[in-house]
Formats: C-alpha cells, sequence, structure tokens
C-alpha cells in the first residue's frame, strides 16, 4: 500500500523533537553560530529524547528497533530548530549506526552500550576528505592488511568532535572499497587539529580536520570483521540523512520568509499578496514537498531493503541538497536586504543551504 | 497510520496489462494519428471499452452492489484514485492524446462524481459501461474565460413552466467535445458538463454546472482546433443556442446563497482532477526519459548513479537531474490522490502535483529533445512528438500560474480577493 502518514508512535516523536527544536535549538542557534560554541547542556538535552537509543535494540543497551524513515523524520525536525545542533545531537549516531548495520556481533557487543548507555559522549567518525572531487566510494586515505592488524593512512576533513571523541569510525580503502575502523582516541599516529575549522555555515559545530599516519588498528575494530561490511547501505543511510536536514532547513527558511512575507508591507499592500512574492513562495513550498517525498520514499526502500534503495538515497540527497539552496537563496530575496542582515536567521539558512551538496557524513539515521 | 511506498498488488497487476496495451495499441499507431489530426482511432476506443468493461477497471460509474446475503470480503484500504492516477499514467506513457479519448466520461464523469447527488450519478455514469463505448466532456474555457472561470458568460435560465434550464453561450477547447456530443454510430450517447451562470449578478455564487447530452437540439460543434500536440485527441468548440436540459441536469443546488459555496463545491473538481492530469503529463516525461536512456545506452553513454556531482559529466547530470524531478513529483501525485482517496482535504496537495507535473513535463521533453541533438529533433523517433504531448500539462486543468495561486493562497491563507 501508499500511505504517506507517520504512525502515532512516529507523530509522538516527531512532536517532541519538534519542541526541542523550536524551544531549544532556534533560540540559541545565532550565539552558537557567532560564538562558534554550542553550549554542551543544550546538546545533552537533545541527546536525552533518545531517537539514537530508540534505533538500537534491548540486547545492546537502547529501547527500539531502526528505522531510516523514523530517523528521517526526527532527523528533519531537529535540523528544522538548527542544522548546527542537529547534527551535534547525531554525531554518535555516526559512530553508533554503522556498528549497528555491518558490525559483529563482538563489535555491537563491545561499542554500542557504551555509546548509548549514559549521557552524549563525543563518538564520531571521519569520511571527508579535503579535495573537491571526495569520492565516498574512491577514498585517498588506504588500510592496507599487515600481519595481525590494518595499517591506516590519510588525511580527513569535518570530523564533528574528533578533538574530544573517545573513538571514531574512519572510512578508509581497502583494496580499492571502502571500509570502515574502529580507531580509538590517542592512537598512535592519530592527529587531530588544534583548531576547528573555519566554514562557510555550520560554525557552531565543531569540526577537525584528521591526519592518520600509519596508524595501527587490531583486525578486530574492522567493522563487520575479517569479511568487512557493505559501505554502500551506511553511505545511502547518510544521504537519506543529509536530504532529511536538507529538509528542515529548507522548511525553516520558508516559513520564516513566508510569515515575514504576511507582516511587511509595500505599496500598501502585504508583500505575500503580489504575485511576485507569493509565486516563490509557493515554488519553495512545492520543492519541499517534493523533496521531502522522495527522501521519505528512499528510507522506506532502506528499511524494506529494496534493490535501488542505494540509487534513491543518492537521488534525494542530490534533489534535496539542490531545493535547499534554491529555497533558502530566495528566503533571503524575499527579505530583501533585511535577508541580508545578520539579526536575520535567513542568512544562516541560505549558507548552510549550499553545504548539503557536501554534508554527507555528518548525519546518519 | 503509516509511511508506506508498495505498490499495491492490483495497481501492478493494472500496469502490466496497460503496458502492453500502451505499447502495441497506442505507439504502434502514435506517428500516424499525429499526422492525421482529427481521424479517430476506432481500434484503439473500441478495445479500450471491451478491456476496461471485461477488467472493471478505469470507469467511475457506479459498481455493482454485490449479493446482501454474502459475507462481503475483508475492507482493504481505498485505492481508486490511485489506481486511475497510475492507470492515467502509463496510457500516457503509450499516447498522451490517445489516452484522452479513452472512452469512460473523462471530466465529464468526474464533475459528475464530484458535484452530482447519487441519484445523478447512477443516471449519469451508468452508460459508460454499457454495450458501445461512451464519451464524456467538460465544457469550462470560453473565448474571454480561460482560467478566469468566474467571467464565463454562459448563461442558465430556468423555464419553470416546463421545469427545464434553458443554456445559452459558446465553450472552447473541449476535450472529447466532439465525440462526447455529436451522434456517432459506433458510440454510445454520451454528455457534456457545462458550466454557465444561473444569476450572473451573483458572480461566482452563481455559477453551475449543467449535464447536456448528446442529441440535445441546439448543441453542436462549430470548430475543431488544430494543435501543437495531442493531436488524435478532439478539442472543440460548442455552441449552445436556446439548449433544453431537465431541471434535474443541474449539479449541486439550484438556488443562488449569498457565499460561494456551490462553486467552491463544484471547483472540487479540480481538487481530484488535478493529480490525474499530472499523472497523464508525468506519463509523457517518462517516456521521453526513458527514451533519452536508451539512446544513451546504444551510444555507450553510462549514467553513473552514486558517483559525485563533481566527477559526473554533464549529461549524466542532467539525466540524474530529471530521475530526480520525475520520480518526486511522482510522490506528489501519488500523495495527492492517496489522500482523495482517504478522504483528505487535497486542495494544496492537488495543485502542487500539478505545479510540479507541469514544470516536469515540459523540462524534460525539451532536456531530452536537446540532449539527443539531431536524433531528438527527428521525426523518425516520437520524442520530438511527447516534447509537444507534454506542453499541454502546463496548460490545461488550470495553468501553471493558475496552479501557483492557489497554491500560494493556500500556504498563506488568503482569499482570492486577497490574493488576486
Amino acid at each position: 500500500m501508499y500511505s504517506f502518514e507517520p504512525s502515532e508512535e512516529q507523530k509522538m516523536l516527531i512532536d517532541a523533537v519538534g519542541k526541542y527544536a523550536v524551544n531549544d535549538l532556534r533560540p540559541a542557534a545565532r550565539e552558537a553560530e557567532e560564538g562558534r560554541l554550542l553550549p554542551p547542556k543544550l546538546v545533552a538535552k537533545g541527546w536525552e529524547l533518545g531517537v539514537l537509543q530508540a534505533s538500537i535494540p534491548e540486547a545492546y543497551g537502547g529501547f527500539g528497533d531502526r528505522s531510516a524513515v523514523t530517523g528521517a523524520l526526527a532527523g528533519e525536525e531537529l535540523a528544522f530548530g538548527d542544522l548546527a545542533g542537529a547534527i551535534a545531537v547525531g554525531t554518535p549516531n555516526l559512530f553508533a549506526l554503522p556498528i549497528l548495520l555491518g558490525g559483529t556481533e563482538e563489535q555491537k557487543q563491545e561499542y554500542l552500550p557504551k555509546v548509548i548507555e549514559g549521557n552524549w559522549t563525543p563518538y564520531t567518525s571521519a569520511l571527508i576528505e579535503f579535495a573537491f572531487d571526495f569520492d565516498p566510494l574512491a577514498l585517498k586515505t588506504t588500510a592496507t592488511l599487515k600481519g595481525d592488524g590494518y595499517i591506516i593512512s590519510g588525511e580527513k576533513a569535518y570530523v564533528p568532535f574528533a578533538k574530544e571523541a573517545e573513538a571514531m569510525i574512519v572510512y578508509a580503502a581497502l583494496e580499492g572499497v571502502t571500509q570502515g575502523f574502529v580507531v580509538s582516541k590517542g592512537a598512535a599516529g592519530l592527529s587531530v587539529s588544534d583548531e576547528a575549522e573555519k566554514m562557510l555555515g555550520l560554525n557552531a559545530l565543531p569540526t577537525y580536520r584528521v591526519k592518520l599516519d600509519g596508524v595501527k588498528v587490531p583486525k578486530a575494530n574492522r567493522i563487520g570483521g575479517d569479511s568487512g561490511f557493505d559501505f554502500e547501505r551506511v553511505l545511502a543511510s547518510m544521504r537519506v540523512a543529509n536530504a532529511a536536514a536538507a529538509v528542515g532547513v529548507a522548511r525553516a527558511a520558508f516559513d520564516y520568509a513566508r510569515d515575514y512575507a504576511k507582516e511587511r508591507e509595500a505599496f500598501g499592500v502585504k508583500i505575500a499578496q503580489k504575485q511576485a512574492i507569493a509565486f516563490m513562495l509557493a515554488e519553495m513550498r512545492t520543492e519541499i514537498e517534493a523533496m521531502r517525498l522522495l527522501m521519505w520514499e528512499a528510507a522506506w526502500k532502506l528499511d524494506t531493503v529494496k534493490d535501488d534503495a542505494f540509487i534513491e538515497a543518492y537521488l534525494a540527497s542530490t534533489g534535496a541538497a539542490d531545493m535547499a539552496m534554491m529555497v533558502t537563496d530566495r528566503a533571503v530575496q524575499i527579505l530583501g536586504g533585511h535577508g541580508y542582515i545578520r539579526e536575520h536567521p535567513v542568512e544562516m539558512w541560505m549558507r548552510e543551504g549550499r553545504g548539503f551538496a557536501m554534508f554527507t557524513g555528518f548525519t546518519m539515521v | 497510520m503509516t509511511i508506506e511506498f508498495e505498490t499495491p498488488k492490483p495497481i501492478v497487476q493494472t500496469q502490466f496489462v496497460l503496458k502492453t496495451v500502451a505499447e502495441e495499441m497506442m505507439r504502434a499507431k502514435s506517428r500516424y494519428f499525429d499526422e492525421h489530426e482529427h481521424e479517430i482511432p476506432w481500434d484503439y476506443i473500441e478495445f479500450m471499452h471491451t478491456a476496461m468493461k471485461a477488467m472493471g477497471v478505469g470507469s467511475l460509474a457506479p459498481k455493482e452492489k454485490s449479493n446482501g446475503g454474502e459475507e462481503s470480503k475483508e475492507k482493504r484500504p481505498p485505492i481508486a484514485y490511485q489506481m486511475l492516477a497510475t492507470q492515467m499514467e502509463m496510457l500516457s506513457w503509450g499516447d498522451a492524446g490517445m489516452y484522452l479519448i479513452t472512452p469512460g466520461g473523462g471530466l465529464g464523469a468526474a464533475a459528475v462524481q464530484a458535484a452530482g447527488t447519487p441519484e445523478q450519478k447512477a443516471k449519469f455514469l451508468a452508460r459508460f459501461v454499457e454495450e458501445k463505448p461512451t464519451m464524456g466532456a467538460m465544457c469550462m474555457t470560453e473565448a474571454g474565460a480561460g482560467s478566469d472561470t468566474s467571467s464565463i458568460r454562459t448563461r442558465a435560465v430556468l423555464d419553470e413552466k416546463n421545469n427545464e434550464w434553458v443554456l445559452n453561450g459558446e465553450k472552447i477547447f473541449v476535450t472529447s467535445g466532439d465525440k462526447s456530443i455529436t451522434e456517432y454510430e459506433k458510440l454510445g450517447k454520451g454528455f457534456i458538463v457545462v458550466w454557465a451562470s444561473i444569476d450572473p449578478s451573483a458572480g461566482r455564487a452563481g455559477m453551475r454546472s449543467f449535464v447536456v447530452e448528446s442529441g440535445t437540439p441546439g448543441v453542436k460543434v462549430t470548430k475543431l482546433e488544430h494543435k501543437l500536440g495531442i493531436r488524435v485527441s478532439d478539442t472543440a468548440s460548442i455552441s449552445l443556442v436556446d439548449a433544453r436540459v431537465p431541471f434535474d441536469h443541474i449539479l449541486g443546488s439550484p438556488t443562488v446563497e449569498k457565499t460561494t459555496t456551490g462553486f467552491k463545491g463544484a471547483m472540487a473538481t479540480f481538487d481530484a482532477t488535478r493529480p490525474l492530469v499530472a499523472a497523464a503529463g508525468l506519463g509523457v516525461a517518462r517516456a521521453a526519459l526513458e527514451f533519452l536512456k536508451e539512446k544513451l545506452a546504444e551510444n555507450g553513454v553510462q549514467i553513473r548513479y552514486g558517483v559525485p556531482r563533481q566527477k559526473l559529466t554533464n549529461i549524466e547530470r542532467e539525466v540524474i537531474d530529471c530521475e530526480i524531478m520525475l520520480k518526486s513529483a511522482w510522490l506528489m501525485v501519488l500523495k495527492a490522490v492517496w489522500m482523495a482517496d482517504n478522504k483528505k482535504h487535497n486542495a494544496l496537495e492537488s495543485s502542487m502535483s500539478k505545479v510540479k507535473a507541469g514544470d516536469v513535463g515540459t523540462k524534460i521533453t525539451q532536456k531530452a529533445v536537446e540532449i539527443l541533438g539531431p536524433l531528438g529533433y527527428s521525426r523518425e523517433f516520437l520524442l520530438e512528438k511527447w516534447f509537444r504531448d507534454a506542453k499541454i500539462t502546463d496548460i490545461y486543468e488550470g495553468t501553471g500560474q493558475i496552479n501557483r495561486l492557489v497554491v500560494a493562497r493556500q500556504i498563506l491563507g488568503y482569499s482570492g480577493a486577497e490574493l488576486r
């Protein structure tokens, strides 16, 4: 059957997450962006909503089963509040979910309870590399089997919370195939940049460059053990999350621009009463809907293990990235000069809007 | 409730059957009828009528009730509109013009379905499952009233003595108007649904629609248009001169209230039909995109999905963008018809799906012709025809601009007066 309405349980989650996003994340967003710091209490509160915990089975310390659809719904709501906050709250997902999806039983037993029981703790993953043609399926960072372990070498960029991370999954090419390896804090040969990276947007999110200079990890640290794991599934999940976040940010910008247009007067009427503005809003809303549905379908295909889930996730991520740029750009345009001023959030969303073209690896559902 | 995208089994089966129909009965004749405008593809019409009757699909006619004694089947979620959308998409993938002359009542029947009483539905819709194929049409547009339906000049006056409505006016752009109103030996008695004012001083509140049957004196086709595309579908001008219809042929209330409830009720037809028209447009778009990919593959061009955009060729990027547009537009159609099936108010979703399909249908067909260059421009292939056919989606059933206006009013909470 086709059906387009979240379950009662999902609605409750959306409601809870939505309240946090609007009441906590959003009001703190501007200051966090300017001060380049997310209040730890804010992140802790988001963690307590239990989005990730609800995706992990009881056997590993959680209280539910993973659903990409549910994760995407939550991800959209969080990003609607504030993208940097959303990514921060979800950073441990980047470590836990690949292990849940592709890890061996031992790895699940070892790592999952540590990540999800208790307070938000920085566990992360390192995927992106600092190259214009960065390709998750053709990484420049390499892993080589040597004796009883793997030697990892390369450089990663945009690794959230790398500085404090207890452990991270480092993605590297093993005989040309992308695989994941758990690298613990303080491993020999692992170095993290002193300063957080400075970006076009997302300044509240601490991300770092990570250098791996012949880091040696035991064989047991390869996700999925000796036979490895299916990275494409993880990548698809990252892409769905990216699309969900893009929809969330676009929705934030759309709502803001719509409300502004209904308040702002020019030539004796509200500017929303002018077709030039009204049509922009109509198109923004239409494109948001289009990409939201594509993202939902991709998530559903992941959950139901459809053959084309990987392609669909790619299309959703690509389409949502373009959509988010278009919508956030128009939001600034609708506010005109005011949109360009940092008193309003739309310029921040516009800077984030461009990022979805490269954010894959920041979020996962 | 849940979020799910599994195509229901009956729809999958129908798609399978209709694909063969589309290939053999439609595509095989597409070029001929495109080049012989106003000729009628009787083979297709008769075949479809027989096939649809046998399958019990594609018609809005009331279903016969099963015996009361037997236990009725387990209640399944309603999928009638989802089924219709899928059928229209697949038939338009075959030939968008030919799909429009599929017997079954078209927009005329849809109007009766949306605004008629149970008695009217029984009276007017039963004919579509009888022996001969039968057509229905909707007459809305006039020379001076396109999307601005409140400017309609056609009048309906009640002749109280004879208890009849007397209609006068001139309608244009009536899809299947000729086959619905002109008497053909091979067709059953069709009808048109005519929009007219019963009280011009009341503006929109006075607007009503009337069922006018084939053979009604004073009604005739005055012109058949020559069009850019969908040429096999007749687009008629119809004049009504003192055309008399029985009192109970009015759809909606015969009295004029101060409000525009009557008008809005009738406009609800569009909430139901816009996603269907969108679906049809997407069928053309899919045909074009599939053809494009096929030709590229023949020429050794593969589309590398999953590869970062920075590494893709321009052609790959264009094709991937087309896929994103097409898939997401189709999901918007599905959501709108799913809402209709589940009796949810879908004015916003319905118009958004039409906005999107109008954009996507034109962009994809235009892009395909562009990318294939000399191949795309040639009449050796059907692609150039699809380019012409697709454009209608952005025009009929409310232009893209009108639908943007509808969407904008919905999202802004504005009335027609607040956002003109």
